[in-house]
């Protein structure tokens, strides 16, 4: 087994944007992004990875920047969060319709206002139906090894959609972990250079986003869904082949302690760890508790959540945004994938730790607690703010 | 007249279309002739990113396109950042031996909305970069595509559809941006303007601005008979009068040089440009004074630079 070295999250996700050998990175400095920026600069500046690297003025032209290398052929890396992705959303929805693999990181942090740095998924729910397949990663190794995974998903070509990888600002972004870093040779022989289908170049030339009437506009995004929608078997497929090369297997709704749970707690991202805990908790005082994981956001695994859940008494979602008004977004799909189902588990949706507010183990149990006591009680479809005052 | 004019030879020009005809612009457009001809003096290898705007919309309706060589249109503010990215594609690849070595000339176009409003900061972006590309700004000075709104380029006085003639207001109450100037100050190597009604000293500055090594930027004033309420026929005309009464002068900034294309010992008045546009018929003697008082003004202040002062 290859040796672990204790680094920076984002360190180590800028090492793989490296190893994936990309062409042209274009960023604008946001928190808590930028120490993946930071590094990339670093290992341009020395040489290290033979790139374009140029700080623009603005995350709009960082995604432009992306879309109009990627056009012409090269492999593009950006990253952002926050306010970042949130002025980029314009481009985010074009690069998915012009079917360009551009690989993001967003290091998740929570929307304005009130200003806030840390973390939430509310960034990236706000451009949740941009059209990108969407990963979230649960702690350092992931968000290393998602980096390769994403590239060699987004330029396959029966795909080719861009790739964003969600990583929790601070809680990842910014801690140190021991990560297994793969060697070289391996990563060259997953990910060949991009080998682009279409590209700008005057020896075939080529007309990128034109423009559509009515007459054409819905036949294009029936292809553009279609199309993402029938990437699932190549995102397993990808994943497959990474853990054969790696030895660590991702899939798109992970379990733990699931099966036989008539509780389960749903999460999606760093949550899954420190829930994982609150779980061997209530196992060991001899509860029915489980856990159920999502890494995959967009296309949204329907089966597999279905798979995972259907069988449990009821579920307790924990979101990290809230669509203001409605619910939480997890909670909103997990009930939209229950609904044909007869014989289905009541939801009870939390939205908790937004704006980087700690959840614990202790957390967890509580949530369960309430969850498990309100669904009781009648309430089977609850919605609450967890540990607010007042 | 141009200096130049006598040592052009117009057949060295291609007769090729790369801005092929069948697009949908309206008659008389001199933006779409600005851009079949920026797109002649280029010939094939250039990549184009295209700002939304009008030649945009009567260019690419899926599934046709007018466009002969590599086109790409993204949004509207955000041109000069595409086109950068389109740059260092190119250098990158080429570099790393992914495509052959060969000169590739990276062309963004916008009209004035996208260039003076909101692409400005992509531009000035882009230029302080420094990447080897030449921006082109088509200014038919107002949002034309969206119905003849004023932009920052639309020139004092002008009606339209946000800057009416009303009973307290007539028309645009502020003066034109001056684009050229402000891309002048990021120090880049060069910048022009051109009017398709001098179609050889056009060339000849899209010829150049793409062979300097930098960033290089074209403003182009293009008539635009839809939105200045004037017969179609007239565009050549108003281009011509646009530069004779020195509202618009063709001048070149190489290196922080300035030089004028074209210099008037005297100005036609500007009334009769002013007068054959339906956006100006509402001017009264004393706005077309106060216009006149400006452009001499500023006209002289262009060939002071261009070490022509009086």
């Amino acid at each position: 087994m290859a040796k672990r070295i204790g680094m920076e999250v984002s360190i180590a996700a800028a090492e793989a944007v490296k190893q994936a050998n990309v062409d042209v990175i274009s960023a604008y400095p946001i928190t808590p992004q930028t120490h993946i920026v930071e590094h990339l600069a670093e290992l341009v500046a020395n040489g290290d990875l033979d790139a374009d690297f140029f700080c623009v003025e603005s995350e709009h032209s960082a995604l432009s920047v992306c879309v109009g290398a990627a056009a012409t052929g090269a492999r593009t890396f950006t990253c952002t969060s926050s306010q970042g992705l949130a002025l980029m959303s314009e481009i985010t929805y074009i690069a998915s319709g012009l079917r360009l693999p551009i690989v993001m990181i967003v290091s998740n942090r929570t929307l304005s206002a009130p200003l806030s740095i840390w973390n939430d998924h509310s960034d990236v729910m706000s451009i949740r139906d941009c059209g990108w397949i969407q990963f979230f990663v649960e702690n350092g190794q992931e968000s290393y090894d998602h980096v390769f995974a994403a590239y060699r998903l987004a330029e396959e070509n029966s795909v080719l959609f861009p790739v964003i990888i969600n990583m929790d600002g601070f809680i990842l972004s910014h801690v140190i972990e021991p990560i297994e870093l793969i060697e070289q040779g391996k990563i060259d022989q997953f990910l060949p250079p991009y080998q682009p289908v279409h590209q700008l170049h005057p020896d075939h030339p080529v007309t990128m986003g034109a423009f559509a009437l009515p007459a054409i506009f819905a036949e294009t995004k029936k292809a553009q869904e279609e199309a993402l929608r029938s990437s699932m078997p190549k995102i397993i497929e990808t994943w497959k082949a990474f853990g054969d090369m790696s030895g660590r297997y991702y899939h798109p709704v992970e379990t733990y302690q699931a099966e036989d749970a008539d509780t389960l707690l749903v999460t999606m991202g760093s949550y899954g760890e420190t829930a994982s805990v609150a779980v061997d908790k209530m196992r060991e005082a001899g509860r029915s508790v489980g856990l159920v994981k999502i890494r995959l956001w967009r296309p949204f695994p329907f089966d597999d959540l279905k798979k995972a859940t259907l069988h449990a008494k009821q579920l307790v979602v924990i979101d990290r945004a809230i669509s203001v008004g409605a619910c939480g977004p997890v909670a909103s799909e997990v009930k939209a994938a229950l609904y044909g189902n007869d014989q289905r588990p009541s939801v009870y949706n939390f939205v908790a730790g937004i704006s980087g507010r700690d959840v614990t183990p202790s957390d967890f149990v509580k949530m369960v607690d309430k969850a498990e006591i309100e669904i009781a009680e009648g309430n089977k479809e609850g919605f609450e703010i967890y540990g607010v005052r007042g | 007249m141009t200096e130049n004019l006598n040592v052009f030879a117009v057949r060295t020009l291609t007769q090729k279309e790369y801005f092929s005809p069948g697009h949908r612009s309206c008659q008389g457009c001199a933006e779409a002739l600005a851009v079949r001809l920026v797109a002649k003096a280029l010939g094939r290898n250039v990549i184009v990113a295209n700002a939304t705007g009008c030649m945009e919309i009567v260019s690419s309706p899926l599934p046709y396109t007018a466009w002969r060589v590599p086109w790409i249109h993204v949004a509207f503010e955000n041109t000069a950042a595409v086109a950068s990215g389109i740059e260092s594609a190119l250098k990158v690849l080429m570099r790393k031996g992914r495509i052959p070595r060969k000169k590739i000339v990276t062309v963004a176009m916008g009209g004035d909305g996208g260039t003076a409003d909101i692409g400005l900061q992509a531009l000035s972006g882009a230029l302080e970069r420094g990447h080897n590309f030449l921006y082109v700004c088509t200014d038919n000075e107002a949002y034309m595509n969206t119905g003849i709104q004023r932009s920052s380029a639309t020139p004092f006085g002008a009606a339209t559809t946000t800057s009416p003639v009303g009973r307290v207001q007539m028309g645009q109450i502020t003066w034109k941006k001056n684009m050229p100037a402000i891309a002048a100050a990021h120090n880049i190597p060069y910048v022009a303007t051109a009017c398709p009604s001098y179609p050889i000293d056009l060339v000849q500055k899209v010829k150049k601005a793409a062979d300097i090594e930098g960033p290089a930027y074209v403003h182009i004033l293009s008539v635009c008979p839809t939105g200045w309420r004037t017969a179609p026929e007239l565009s050549i005309r108003l281009g011509r009068l646009a530069v004779e009464t020195g509202i618009f002068p063709l001048y070149e900034v190489e290196r922080g040089q300035y030089r004028l294309s074209v210099d008037f010992p005297k100005l036609k008045p500007v009334k009769e440009y002013l007068k054959l546009q339906g956006r100006f018929r509402h001017l009264t003697d004393e706005m077309i004074a106060e216009i006149e008082k400006r452009v001499h003004a500023e006209y002289e202040q262009l060939r002071a630079k261009a070490g022509k002062g009086s």
